[in-house]
């Protein structure tokens, strides 16, 4: 039998599919909990109680949601490219999740342990950009089209930072690999020697994933709902999904990259009874949380002030200090082995 | 020195963390919504919600014809017509308000000069058609007689005022 599963095709096949419905079973079921958990946060934060009629605190809501969405009619605009309006939310959602093949849960449990997790993470994530530009331009009417290029421009300010940010920490690791960039975080979380990257890092995982205050590419005040104004039903509840499902994957590389993955924190006893996957996820609900709680907190940017914001003060900082951690590595002789 | 400081406090995002903090302080408030259909608020002796026409203890009705609600009602919602009863009083034959007209400003009330019509507390009377809304002269003196404790409480807290 561990034969079959470890060697044989099929069987390595069957067991790929078998973890990838384990990640993936709770990891939409995780998506479909944050949508009430945002409105119950922000609800507290405004001193209201958010749903609680459905089920008991309101458990139910979205699923009450998902089934209203379902039943919905799918309208395509006249106007619009068929294909390709329907290929986005697809798109967006696909990606949302194949990203999720090399997100290490504990010491070793991911689907694909690849030497270059980062960089396929980054690339992923990079193209999540595709799905809200090819809406915006299949849609074929105006709001959604302001949508996807204020995206597109977005998108372009912040990777360039974010990825000096990863630079920055895979100097301090020597290595691609998700796993053991968690493990180089043993005796500290990177999140100590590197606050200010972890900062610009989860800043710029808010422009990455639309969320406010950088939710130009939606904007409901100025445009409406932005690149997803022409969909409805079953399209838009895979867009929201996949959003969602983004973010979750931007507070699993947070928590990678900073919090130092499944790692208890400091290592010390009482913390270390508890397994790697709780911490795992505990992390990601605190980023999470914190994702909302900036949500409730501040204004939407006004369009220059988040090109300014990435170009003239993210890009010089992440740079200078890119190159402060590297000399201080070089001088202190602290350079990973594996280099 | 105004340099360094603006720079240093945009630099530790002492603004954006002020801010955070004040939001999660208001997360563990108190909440202020009333969880409506279980939870009500008190209201006062002067609502003016859904009327009502009264009667006397003896089960005679109030109303004696006078129209001066009918004069008052600035929404011209209420409609009235009178005949002499065999006995010789005066009565309505036909008292009408239409709901949706009625803009709730009390007027009929205050005119009233034997508080046969009155409005009481209920604020609850949705109805699925437009037709339910125009209230006819049973369905006010029914009203009035579902209500009777309410509104004599209500016209007996508020008199000292009136």
């Amino acid at each position: 039998m561990v034969d079959f599963l470890f060697n044989h095709p099929v069987g390595v096949t069957l067991l790929t599919v078998a973890k990838a419905l384990a990640l993936l079973v709770p990891l939409l079921v995780a998506v479909a909990m944050m949508t009430l958990a945002e409105r119950k946060i922000m609800a507290a934060i405004q001193l209201r109680r958010g749903p609680n009629v459905v089920g008991p605190f309101g458990l139910l809501q979205p699923f009450a949601d998902a089934i209203k969405m379902i039943m919905k009619e799918t309208i395509i605009p006249t106007g619009a490219n068929r294909v390709l309006f329907l290929m986005a939310p697809m798109l967006t959602f696909a990606l949302a999740m194949i990203a999720w093949a090399v997100i290490p849960v504990n010491d070793g449990w991911a689907i694909a342990d690849i030497n270059v997790g980062i960089l396929y993470l980054f690339a992923i994530s990079s193209m999540g950009v595709y799905g809200i530009i090819i809406a915006g331009w299949a849609s074929n009417s105006k709001y959604p089209f302001m949508g996807a290029l204020r995206s597109a421009a977005q998108m372009v300010s912040y990777e360039v930072s974010m990825g000096f940010v990863i630079v920055t920490v895979l100097l301090c690791v020597g290595s691609l690999n998700l796993n053991a960039i968690v493990k180089a975080q043993e005796t500290i979380w990177f999140v100590i020697p590197l606050f200010p990257m972890a900062i610009i890092f989860f800043i710029s995982t808010l422009a990455e994933t639309n969320r406010s205050p950088f939710d130009l590419p939606e904007g409901e005040s100025e445009i409406v709902a932005g690149f997803f104004v022409e969909y409805s039903s079953m399209s838009f509840a895979l867009f929201f999904l996949g959003e969602y499902a983004n973010m979750f994957l931007m507070a699993a590389m947070t928590t990678i990259l900073f919090l130092g993955g499944w790692l208890p924190p400091f290592g010390i006893e009482p913390f270390t009874w508890i397994p790697g996957p709780v911490w795992f996820v505990l992390k990601i609900c605190f980023i999470m949380f914190v994702f909302v709680w900036v949500r409730a907190t501040f204004p939407r940017y006004r369009y220059d002030q988040l090109m300014r914001l990435g170009w003239k003060v993210f890009l010089p900082f992440s740079l200078f200090y890119l190159v402060l951690v590297a000399g201080v590595l070089l001088a202190m002789g602290w350079l990973p082995k594996a280099v | 020195m105004a340099f360094l400081d603006r720079t240093a406090r945009s630099l530790l995002l002492s603004e954006l963390v002020g801010g955070m903090a004040l939001t999660l302080k208001y997360f563990f408030k108190k909440k202020v919504t009333i969880n409506y259909p279980y939870e009500r608020q008190a209201l006062s002796p002067r609502f003016r919600g859904e009327h009502a026409l009264r009667r006397y203890p003896n089960g005679e009705e109030r109303c004696i014809a006078c129209k001066l609600c009918e004069a008052v009602c600035p929404a011209q919602a209420i409609t009235i017509e009178a005949e002499a009863r065999e006995d010789g009083s005066r009565r309505t034959t036909r008292y009408d308000i239409d709901m949706t007209k009625c803009i709730y400003c009390g007027l009929c009330e205050e005119a009233c000069p034997v508080d046969a019509i009155v409005e009481g507390p209920n604020l609850e009377f949705a109805t699925e058609t437009r037709e339910e809304l125009l209230y006819d002269k049973a369905r006010l003196l029914e009203n009035g007689d579902r209500w009777e404790p309410a509104l004599a409480k209500r016209l007996e807290q508020d008199a000292p005022y009136r």
